[in-house]
């Protein structure tokens, strides 16, 4: 599997879509949304930065299925982290 | 044996530790080895990520309210500059992916400089915070921890704002600290390239860095509206 050059102007696409999603994140965190939609935008734009840097400024996209396995692993355990605090922390009320 | 060492020694690229078959096989090697790295990264990070979640779910407004205290306009800077730095990142490991030389070491003295200025803002940052008495603890002979000057949005406890500076100078700290080890790296990076060390054949070394300058963009990409921008809408008539 040779080397994947991937061509600058899709560089400077992902440029303008992180810096525009930085300014959406400012425009959206000051607009009062109802519940929690207010924290569930901003996770979603950097969510969707995190996932452009990783797949095109680190090429993941373009690199050997082996690290696309890492890289989910990471994925699976912070999920574990986070489901398994919180299956705690979340139910504790229920008892009283 | 020894006689085909040697005629090998000769053919080979310079770069070609003997270990690999071939320079593919060394930049798979290197590449898998800096992404589990990043891996433990993610695990690490994601230890603090679960504890701000946590004490953001049970004091939100103390959050809210100490999170509105710091400047979102330095954050959102600081926000471009990594974004921009990531860019001139890629930019340095494509021209070294093509051999253009010149344009590999500005694009890494950009990258640099940038990295440099973000660190910059941040000890403003830290700064203000000094000077507002929001170091937590009793770090500072003199100047403890002191709520004073944070706008408490109503309901909210004073006491607890003091958490949410503890978790905000553990990952900005944490980050910075990982800023400061990227541009010891890069420099090194630069040094070789100006040496004319990477070109089309070899530039794994750059390629690493790189995903490790991205990585710590990443995060940053998750911290700024995290600590930033929590409580903006809450601030008028919340």
């Amino acid at each position: 599997m040779s080397e994947h050059i991937v061509p600058v102007r899709i560089y400077f696409i992902i440029l303008s879509v992180l810096i525009l999603g930085t300014a959406l994140t400012v425009w959206a965190g000051f607009r009062d949304f109802p519940g929690p939609l207010n924290v569930i935008i901003a996770l979603t734009i950097a969510s969707i930065k995190a996932t452009l840097v990783i797949l095109y400024f680190m090429h993941l996209r373009y690199s050997q299925r082996l690290l696309w396995i890492i890289f989910l692993s990471a994925l699976f355990w912070m999920g574990l982290l986070f489901a398994l605090t919180f299956s705690d922390y979340w139910t504790r009320q229920w008892l009283s | 044996m020894a006689e085909t060492a040697i005629v090998e020694h000769e053919v080979h690229h310079p770069a070609l530790q003997h270990h690999f078959e071939n320079l593919e096989q060394q930049r798979e090697a290197g590449t898998l080895g800096m992404w589990v790295f990043l891996v433990t990264e993610m695990m690490f990070f994601g230890g603090m990520f679960m504890a701000y979640t946590l004490y953001r779910y049970k004091y939100g407004l103390a959050f809210a309210s100490a999170s509105n205290h710091l400047s979102w306009k330095l954050g959102a800077f600081n926000t471009a500059v990594l974004i921009i730095s990531s860019f001139t990142m890629a930019f340095a490991v494509y021209n070294a992916q093509i051999g253009k030389q010149r344009r590999l070491i500005v694009s890494l003295a950009i990258t640099i400089l940038l990295g440099l200025t973000f660190l910059g803002v941040k000890a403003v940052e830290y700064h203000d915070k000094y000077e507002d008495h929001l170091i937590p603890g009793r770090l500072f002979p003199g100047n403890p921890f002191n709520p004073s000057t944070i706008h408490l949005l109503p309901g909210a406890s004073a006491q607890n704002t003091e958490i949410f500076y503890w978790l905000y100078f553990a990952m900005t700290g944490m980050h910075a600290l990982h800023m400061v080890i990227g541009v010891g790296l890069l420099s090194v990076i630069l040094f070789f390239s100006v040496r004319g060390r990477y070109g089309p054949e070899y530039h794994n070394p750059v390629e690493v860095s790189g995903l490790y300058w991205h990585f710590v963009d990443l995060i940053w990409i998750f911290l700024f509206p995290l600590l930033y921008l929590l409580g903006r809408h809450m601030e008028h008539g919340g």
